[in-house]
């Protein structure tokens, strides 16, 4: 054991380590939203199998006083209560930290590590003394070991039983045993005086106006908001609970004032080919449609979005992307589908896509990627992973502008059909590349034929090189015009002029916001650019051509993200280096600075000897 | 299918419909299949019925996937939109397309590739779901467009033109309907138009799901001796279960049926369909009867007419508890939550 350390306060890490379905992620949450409830920032990650009931699962809770955005990379308070995980738990734990495990059957050998402190709580049995049935058991172990860590770390309990009490608020019956299982393990730690004082929480002032939120929730919320009413789904993980958001909440405020009956519909198909399908003919139809998927479900969907893409029919895909190739790692993240929704289906396809970096972004870009398909007439995907869709981070409130009203794009009314000679359907009036629709329904004049064969730009079937030429040459030229429409690149410069810069998409920017303030510290400056849609804004190009080495960072292995720079701008090769992780963790800042600073020495090295 | 315009030729005399429409005014584009085709006579048969519903050419949305049948969509009702899909997917798209607006009249036609290869999930599903739209599939045994290979329904023992003989059991679009739920089925041949604009204007008319299986023989590559979907053969073994008819709530039933053997079947509209069984023996509202009727394989005899009606199923808007205001008339400030709502989500990620 070392004690000559110092105390960490409001900055280290707590691991849960369990058994899937044993009713733990309620524990972890609550010991999250304590530790939010008492000013301290955090960041929230789930780390589960692609199973239901019994294999190991973690939750790792991050104390970030400073507010930062992703993980650390280390394990400071490691609470170990899944056997057949021990060994791993007790590998990550860093230097100097605690191991809480259950004692009721004593592990002597995890005293081999001399670098960390254990504790042993035997809350097995403690909770067996206490509780009668073999459910609570297990459920009030969980109640337990927060009552533990709550000692260890220093917490307000009167917030833990608020937040109890919360949660029970329906089951009040169960309040009572849960504070007394909390008591058990927060007694045990006082009585016993196993309190290091190593990590502690300390009050602040940094989460008011602040919502701990997971992406999906939000991106569904956000599609209530857009006006979205109709949306077909097939069940994916790590995408389901987006569909759930959306359901919930229309449920809520989407019903009829008198009838109650539906201002919306939510259907199950019965594959994403059907998914892909209902929404298309809904947005054909007039209503604002979507449809949330994965990776997987992106590649069954496929062959509608290059049918909607060449119809010219708007509707929104949410990818939320976990490990491929194939099955991969369901509840593992990744970047990996950042070539596919470029570029999805066959023939000359391109596409918008955005690339939301947290919840907060999730809701205001969801309502974008609505106002962006039916603007230009065309499938929008809405890129999020796993890490941003189904863990809680710490966001700003959700704002909505109050004067928002849906850009529904041109849809030519019966009034106006009656202004013009003949009603053609894929004429660039404008010149501005976006033709007229009309909808189904509305009037005689505005009838045209749907077809994913080849069309001039009357809307008739043709084979006429000219004539289909001219169709798939405006098509390109609208999807370029897109750009300056969607959400423009963030660009964050360093505190001096610098040759260094880092680019990156969606979920890795807390990890590297936090590496280049780390690198800042240590003399080495370096410009930040996320990107956030494509087609790639000019700035884009030009942030890239401004700077000497440009560090691309993503989460994939293959590089999609700086092919996808190369093929779509004039970026020079030469300047590109490509950083990548892909193991399908949450990214972590360490591994993004240390990546960096290895580049970075090497090519000032480089210099000096050249 | 290139869209050759139709040439009109008005007569004065043509009789018009309640909204003063003529016959005409339901054709779409000049037919570019083969002549005799039996597709046409079923565009035939529906801009009929349509026309002699009085419905509104352009309150109808005609959707399809890929294949020669697809391709007739395009033939009737140029006032119409039309989706001409992708292959073995125009039950999803319609599904979606229903939903967005309820007020439409929507009819898919398919094939038997379309439909019992390619698209049988689709299909299936959407029998389930009892979308409410009327579903026809041009019957023919064999994929026309790529020429002459056989299809999921071409029976045992049908030769090919190229003289492979099929060894396959058919898969029955009429039995798979029973089987999965289906609320309406029937089945017509291409060569009695009669029989087949009645059975449209019922399945037009049905709330829910409509499913037409129409033989329709392909005269190119499935209509020589030995194929069991030629004219010749459909002919020889053709047979009448149930006649079905659609009649307006305001029209007086004209046809006198014995009363032993008509059934009226009241609709939501106030109309009804009647039913006039030509086999005293035969319920059409029973499943298991029908089922045991059509997959008889102790004879050739194809069983056409209304096989089975249940007017009892929730159709999909029902089961979805939409409105009858389409959901793409909603005005936005009805869909919006609004602000305050936002706040009080909000208090529960804290």
């Amino acid at each position: 054991m070392t004690d000559n350390q110092s105390i960490k306060i409001n900055d280290f890490v707590i691991k849960i380590g369990t058994v899937n379905g044993t009713g733990s992620a309620s524990a972890n949450e609550l010991l999250m939203k304590a530790i939010f409830r008492m000013g301290v920032p955090v960041v929230g990650k789930n780390i589960f199998p692609s199973n239901i009931q019994g294999l190991p699962t973690w939750y790792e809770i991050r104390v970030t006083g400073e507010g930062h955005a992703g993980r650390s990379g280390d394990v400071n308070i490691m609470v170990s209560m899944n056997p057949e995980s021990y060994e791993r738990d007790l590998d990550s734990i860093s230097i100097g930290g605690i191991l809480i495990y259950d004692s009721t059957w004593p592990r002597p050998h995890f005293m081999n590590r001399a670098d960390i402190t254990v504790i042993g709580i035997p809350l097995s049995s403690l909770c067996n003394a206490e509780f009668e049935v073999a459910r609570s058991r297990i459920l009030m172990k969980n109640m337990a070991y927060v009552g533990a860590v709550a000692a260890i770390i220093g917490l307000d309990m009167s917030i833990i039983y608020n937040l109890i009490n919360e949660t029970f608020e329906k089951k009040r019956k169960l309040i009572p045993a849960n504070i007394k299982a909390v008591g058990l393990g927060f007694n045990y730690i006082e009585e016993n005086k196993l309190n290091n004082k190593k990590f502690l929480v300390k009050s602040l002032d940094r989460t008011s106006n602040k919502i701990m939120i997971d992406g999906n929730t939000a991106a569904g919320l956000g599609a209530v908001y857009a006006g979205a009413t109709f949306g077909s789904w097939y069940p994916i993980t790590p995408s389901t609970s987006l569909m759930d958001s959306f359901s919930k909440y229309c449920n809520l405020y989407r019903k009829h004032p008198k009838t109650n009956e539906n201002l919306y519909c939510i259907i199950q198909a019965e594959d994403e080919l059907s998914a892909a399908g209902m929404a298309m003919g809904a947005a054909w139809n007039g209503a604002r449609a979507f449809t949330p998927t994965s990776g997987a479900g992106i590649s069954l969907m496929s062959e509608f979005i290059g049918f909607a893409y060449y119809a010219e029919v708007g509707l929104v895909y949410f990818d939320i992307q976990r490990v491929g190739p194939s099955t991969g790692m369901p509840t593992r993240t990744q970047q990996c589908d950042i070539n596919i929704t470029a570029y999805a289906s066959h023939g000359d396809t391109k596409h918008i896509v955005l690339y939301p970096a947290d919840p907060g972004e999730c809701f205001t870009m969801a309502a974008q990627a609505f106002d962006l398909a039916e603007r230009f007439q065309t499938p929008v995907f809405f890129l999020s992973d796993l890490d941003i869709g189904m863990n809680d981070w710490m966001v700003d409130d959700l704002e909505w502008n109050e004067n928002y009203e849906p850009d529904r794009g041109k849809i030519m009314t019966s009034k106006q059909l009656a202004d013009i000679e003949e009603y053609s359907r894929y004429l660039d009036i404008d010149g501005d590349y976006i033709p007229y629709r009309t909808l189904p329904g509305t009037d005689p004049k505005g009838a045209y034929f749907l077809r994913g064969s080849g069309h001039n730009k009357y809307g008739k079937y043709t084979e006429i090189s000219s004539e289909y030429k001219e169709v798939v040459d405006r098509l390109l030229l609208k999807w370029k015009s897109a750009a300056p429409f969607t959400p423009q690149p963030i660009i964050s410069k360093s505190l001096k002029k610098t040759n260094y810069a880092v680019v990156a998409i969606g979920s890795s920017d807390g990890a590297v916001r936090e590496a280049c303030i780390n690198l800042e510290k240590q003399g080495i400056y370096i410009d930040y650019m996320r990107i956030r849609s494509f087609p790639f804004a000019d700035s884009v190009e030009d942030f890239i051509i401004d700077h000497d080495f440009v560090f691309i960072i993503e989460q994939n292995r293959d590089a999609q993200l700086m092919n996808l720079l190369l093929t779509e701008t004039n970026a020079p090769r030469e300047k590109l280096v490509s950083i990548k992780y892909y193991a399908g963790q949450p990214l972590d800042y360490k591994f993004v600075h240390d990546a960096l600073f290895k580049e970075i020495m090497a090519n000032q090295k480089n210099k000096k000897t050249a | 299918m290139t869209s050759f315009i139709k040439p009109r030729i008005s007569r004065k005399s043509a009789p018009k419909n309640k909204i003063g429409l003529t016959r005409q005014d339901y054709d779409g584009t000049m037919s570019t299949l083969c002549a005799g085709c039996g597709h046409d006579s079923v565009t035939a048969a529906l801009a009929r019925a349509f026309f002699e519903l009085s419905i509104k050419p352009h309150k109808v949305a005609k959707i399809s996937g890929i294949g020669c049948s697809s391709k007739t969509t395009s033939y009737l009702l140029k006032e119409a939109h039309g989706a001409n899909t992708v292959h073995g997917r125009m039950p999803s798209f319609a599904t979606g397309a229903m939903a967005a607006n309820t007020s439409l009249t929507y009819f898919g036609v398919s094939g038997d590739g379309d439909s019992l290869s390619i698209g049988i999930g689709q299909m299936i599903h959407a029998m389930r779901r009892n979308a409410n739209m009327l579903y026809v599939l041009e019957n023919n045994g064999v994929y026309g467009l790529t020429k002459g290979q056989f299809s999921a329904s071409a029976d045992i023992g049908s030769v090919a033109k190229k003289g492979t003989v099929n060894d396959q059991p058919p898969i029955d679009p009429c039995a798979l309907g029973l089987s999965v739920g289906a609320s309406f089925i029937a089945r017509s041949f291409s060569g009695d138009r009669e029989q087949l604009v009645k059975l449209i204007r019922a399945g037009l008319m049905h709330k829910g799901f409509a499913l037409i299986d129409v033989i329709s023989p392909c005269v190119s590559f499935n209509d020589h001796k030995g194929s069991t979907k030629s004219y010749e053969h459909t002919y020889k073994y053709y047979s009448k279960l149930v006649h079905a008819d659609y009649i307006p709530p305001a029209e007086e039933i004209k046809a006198a049926y014995d009363v032993g053997e008509s059934m009226p079947i009241v609709l939501h509209d106030g109309g009804e369909i009647i039913l006039r069984k030509l086999d005293p023996s035969y319920d059409p509202s029973d499943r298991s009867s029908a089922f045991s009727k059509i997959t008889n394989n102790n004879t050739k005899e194809i069983a056409t007419g209304l096989i089975y009606i249940n007017k009892n199923l929730s159709d999909m808007a029902e089961q979805n508890n939409l409105q009858e205001r389409p959901l793409n008339q909603i005005p936005y400030k009805e869909l919006n939550p609004g602000l305050d709502n936002l706040k009080e989500i909000q208090k529960s990620f804290r």
